[in-house]
């Protein structure tokens, strides 16, 4: 099967009159995404890509009966787009927007801290269960339906490892991109949690980068809950500078902590196979799973 | 984004966190005003320059007259100042403060940061001001003690308090570094900080307590509410190069090595100076010309590449994505025949048209290096640099 997003996913968009927003919502469509609305606030009653755009994510959810949202507004917005959504109880938030600051975001964390809402990124590609759903903005063609199950920080990263995992015949469950910002929803954590429970997925692919530690907690879990599947894992910035950001707000080595480093020998720990190289992700993968 | 000490110590006199008089100069003349203008003789002439350790690097001075105030600044005004957070070429000081001693009883520290598992910020305090505070986390956590700040409440008065009591403070110090605590998650909060720190914090023999450092950083994403902060910006304090890479929207940080490379996305250009490495190669660069690969960015980026003389080589790495590698095809050939190029470029494109793209390379006039995989891209471009695993 899948995990997060598949057949049943019922999908608004938050931001659909955009640029970014309708364009992506075309490409989500044409992957057979089923989407059922939108929300800009002042321009509902508009019916851009067919669908209804509605003012309040609450109007939406009651219209359309949505349980995903996929989140395309402005910086300055975006926090309370994500709030806004959790308070109508869209089970799923996928926040794309890249800049939104840091306090804003820890605002959201507390405000879903009691919510049994899963809100994945800011700052990120999306969630694709291949041949069922696509929301966010991956090329959806390069995915091809399996077993594999795809967990990063990254976004062309992780397109590159998809890629490779095609290359060799191995389809993907879900791939997921959890965003490059110091606060996020969904960690490597929870999706490993889902991908143990998710019959389907038979290995997972873990792409990890410098800055905090998500990575070292998840090697701990794996270990405290029995993780059986066959993890593949490669850490981005082995050869990043200290103290300076690389690109992602999240992609920092601050007082001697969240090296590449670090992390690989916390996952080689945690008996997980960790590749040094970008380009054998997909073929440590293959031998894995003989 | 950072500022300089004497940028800090204004907002915290706007916020009532108290600081020792004092003003910047950015001249010789202008310091010995300053000096004048100061209440007692004993002063301190500081470097500003963005990054710590200083006092070793010898940017921290005391000065007892106004001769001496004048050497001293003539001495620091354009000295490369190197400390262990600068690199070894330094930073050049072109701004001072001179500022009024303190007669210092204790030297404390506070500071607040962003505890990212946690999702709170948390503010941190020791005893063991005026130290590295990396270096007391690494030795003696215990000595740090920490309050998580709820986002919905704020810095509370019974933490702010709680603090002040592990510090060892006494009566009316107590509630004077209260309303300092208090006072710090205000800027913190009111300016979009990502992090703040005062060490040291001291205690005088007055029985004063004062920030005698002031290190402030500010959210880059929540600068677009501070125009006020970005006016604070020192353009000198940041590389040129990526300064330039700033203003076409390109995110570049130059390294040492000698293989340039250009990539779409942060993660992918990390992996990629990490191949090219595993290879036996050094990366010149971390270069994330972001989703929109046109043209006019590869252009760009290959102007930021070029501009550092030790690179022999370039990598290109695109995964076309909703980005058709043809059309970056296209902007490469352009950006190459406008730019005189004299190292050799490889180029590796996968995804959304990357077969179109790659019969536009090979039809082109240019001698363009394909590369078929992410691996013998690395490897032809670190060969071609002239360094490799042999």
């Amino acid at each position: 099967m899948s995990v997060l997003v598949n057949k049943n996913t019922r999908l608004i968009i938050q931001g659909i009159t955009g640029q970014e927003g309708s364009f992506h919502g075309q490409q989500m469509q044409d992957y057979g995404t089923n989407l059922v609305g939108g929300v800009t606030p002042g321009k509902g009653g508009q019916k851009p890509l067919e669908v209804p755009v509605f003012n309040t994510v609450d109007e939406a959810r009651v219209a359309t009966a949505a349980n995903t949202s996929v989140i395309f507004v402005p910086p300055a917005f975006a926090a309370e787009a994500i709030m806004e959504a959790a308070a109508a109880g869209i089970e799923l938030i996928v926040c794309i927007t890249e800049g939104i600051p840091t306090s804003d975001m820890i605002q959201v964390h507390k405000f879903l801290a009691d919510k049994s809402i899963r809100l994945v990124g800011p700052n990120c590609p999306g969630v694709i269960s291949p041949g069922q759903a696509k929301v966010g903005i991956m090329p959806g063609f390069i995915h091809t339906p399996g077993s594999i199950g795809v967990i990063s920080r990254s976004g062309t990263l992780t397109y590159e490892a998809v890629h490779q995992l095609g290359k060799l015949g191995l389809g993907q469950s879900t791939s997921i991109g959890l965003g490059g910002d110091p606060i996020i929803g969904t960690t490597f954590i929870d999706m490993l949690s889902l991908f143990k429970d998710d019959y389907a997925t038979e290995g997972v692919v873990l792409i990890g980068e410098i800055g905090g530690t998500a990575e070292e907690e998840a090697a701990q879990w794996t270990v405290d809950n029995d993780f059986s599947k066959p993890i593949v894992a490669f850490i981005a910035g082995q050869t990043a500078p200290s103290g300076r950001r690389m690109g992602h707000a999240g992609a920092i080595i601050a007082g001697g902590k969240g090296t590449a480093e670090d992390k690989m020998k916390a996952l080689k720990k945690a008996d997980i196979t960790v590749v040094k190289s970008p380009a054998e992700i997909g073929s440590t993968m293959y031998e894995a799973l003989k | 984004m950072k500022i300089h000490e004497y940028q800090g110590k204004e907002i915290f006199r706007q916020f009532g966190v108290a600081v020792p008089e004092g003003y910047p100069a950015f001249s010789i003349d202008k310091a010995v005003d300053a000096y004048r203008r100061l209440p007692g003789n004993l002063a301190v002439v500081k470097a500003q320059i963005q990054a710590g350790g200083r006092g070793k690097g010898g940017g921290i001075k005391l000065v007892k007259n106004e001769v001496e105030v004048r050497n001293t600044a003539r001495n620091m005004l354009g000295m490369q100042l190197v400390t262990h957070q600068t690199g070894s070429e330094g930073k050049q000081v072109e701004r001072l403060l001179i500022e009024a001693g303190v007669e210092i009883a204790r030297e404390l520290y506070a500071g607040i940061v962003l505890d990212r598992a946690a999702g709170e910020y948390v503010f941190m305090v020791s005893t063991e001001g005026g130290v590295e505070i990396e270096k007391i986390a690494r030795e003696t956590p215990d000595k740090i003690i920490k309050e998580w700040i709820n986002p919905g409440l704020g810095l509370r008065p019974y933490q702010a308090r709680k603090l002040a009591y592990a510090l060892g403070l006494q009566g009316a110090q107590v509630k004077t570094a209260t309303q300092i605590f208090m006072a710090l998650w205000k800027v913190f909060t009111a300016k979009d900080c990502s992090l703040i720190e005062i060490n040291p914090l001291v205690v005088t023999k007055g029985d004063l307590i004062i920030a005698l450092d002031a290190k402030i950083n500010f959210d880059d994403n929540g600068l677009f509410r501070h125009p006020e902060i970005e006016e604070l910006r020192d353009i000198s304090e940041e590389d040129p190069t990526e300064a330039e890479a700033n203003k076409f929207s390109l995110n570049y940080i130059k390294l040492d090595g000698n293989v340039g490379c250009m990539v779409n996305g942060a993660g992918l250009a990390m992996a990629t100076m990490d191949i090219i490495k595993l290879n036996g190669g050094e990366p010149a660069n971390f270069l994330d010309v972001g989703g929109v690969a046109n043209a006019k960015t590869v252009a760009n980026g290959f102007r930021l590449i070029l501009s550092d003389p030790n690179v022999k080589s370039v990598l290109v790495n695109i995964f076309g994505g909703i980005v058709r590698c043809d059309r970056v095809a296209e902007g490469i050939i352009t950006a190459l025949s406008e730019i005189d190029i004299k190292v050799p470029v490889i180029i590796r494109l996968e995804g959304t048209n990357a077969v179109e793209a790659v019969k536009l390379l090979k039809r082109s006039p240019l001698e363009f290096n394909v590369a078929t995989s992410l691996q013998d891209g690395a490897v032809k471009a670190v060969s071609a640099a002239g360094g490799g695993v042999k």
